[in-house]
């Protein structure tokens, strides 16, 4: 899932500095999940938003919403009738829902209330590290479903490079080296023999530097 | 034991305070609470395992977040006793609406107040 992390609060009171109506939109899914931009995180953004302008003697009005999606045209359509109230959005959703928000309500100012990080997964309660950086071109099959392009530093395709050190990265000792856990990997599943494989190009025109993707599905439109 | 303790203080039961909520703390500030502090287990014999460590964490959540609002994170406090420290629940009230009356009343209320003046 999408991870985001919750922005200072000092730099949110910073962006809506001025407006007299807020409205704070969190977002069911991913955010949710990770606990930064869900219906609680909204209730306790709201909180302590209202609380600050109280004693600050200034007089903001902050609702709440939580919608099912902020990526989806139809869940965004269920705020229509009631967005002229308001000066500003804060939209606790990921990067996604925010900009979504924003195309669809075009004169109204959406600011972010999180900081968009990263896919990934829960390790823990509070703990989420990455797995993907969607590529566009999975090589998970071959590499024993563990991802050098996201996992390795250096993204390389062919091994550990000379920093792997006990199986950590030379960037971080903490980091476990991608290709040492591809190995491991590979040993556990008596595949070894596919390390020796030589790794045909990937194709590099599905990921991010050649613009902003589309997938465009005809079966289903 | 028939103690005492002062009539301020408002008594919620929860099963256990892991139950206690961020958020039940800061709508009782909202509405015009001048403190609140959660009683739970001793640390370490917490029937739910680890319902008071979750609670003392969500506590300091709060007081972080009514520092930053200006009301005061000294208003929100955690305690811990066993069910068989009445003296020392009744101690801790006190202690808490000496605290209170010491700080004043919630800036929340006084702010509303204002506004509708």
């Amino acid at each position: 899932m999408i991870i985001a992390d919750k922005k200072p609060v000092e730099e949110i009171i910073d962006m809506v500095k001025g407006c007299k109506k807020i409205l704070i939109a969190g977002c069911n899914e991913c955010v949710t999940v990770c606990e930064a931009g869900g219906k609680k995180e909204v209730g306790i953004l709201a909180s302590t938003l209202r609380m600050y302008f109280l004693t600050k003697k200034q007089d903001v009005l902050i609702e709440e919403v939580t919608l099912e999606r902020q990526c989806d045209h139809e869940y965004l359509e269920e705020i229509r009738g009631r967005i002229d109230r308001y000066d500003a959005i804060i939209s606790l959703a990921c990067g996604v829902g925010v900009q979504f928000m924003a195309e669809k309500y075009h004169s109204m100012p959406v600011y972010p209330g999180v900081n968009t990080c990263f896919l990934g997964a829960n390790e823990q309660r509070g703990l989420w590290t990455e797995r993907c950086q969607a590529c566009g071109t999975c090589i998970l099959a071959t590499t024993g479903g563990v991802c050098p392009i996201a996992r390795c530093a250096k993204r390389i395709l062919h091994g550990p490079c000379g920093g792997s050190t006990n199986g950590k990265c030379e960037i971080n000792k903490d980091i476990d080296c991608a290709w040492q856990l591809i190995i491991d990997r590979l040993k556990a599943l008596n595949k070894l023999d596919d390390y020796e494989k030589i790794m045909p190009l990937k194709d590099w025109s599905t990921d991010r530097a050649g613009g902003p993707r589309k997938v465009i599905r005809e079966d289903i439109q | 034991m028939r103690l005492k303790y002062p009539a301020s203080i408002k008594i919620i039961l929860v099963p256990c305070t892991g139950k206690v909520d961020i958020l039940h703390i800061l709508r009782a500030f909202e509405k015009g609470a001048d403190g609140v502090y959660a009683v739970g287990c001793m640390e370490g014999d917490c029937h739910y395992n680890s319902g008071n460590l979750r609670a003392r964490k969500r506590i300091e959540q709060a007081k972080k977040i009514l520092d930053f609002a200006g009301i005061g994170g000294e208003r929100v406090q955690m305690k811990n006793l066993s069910s068989g420290e009445g003296p020392l629940f009744a101690r801790y009230a006190v202690e808490m609406h000496e605290m209170i009356l010491e700080m004043g009343p919630n800036p929340i209320k006084m702010a509303k107040k204002k506004k509708a003046a």
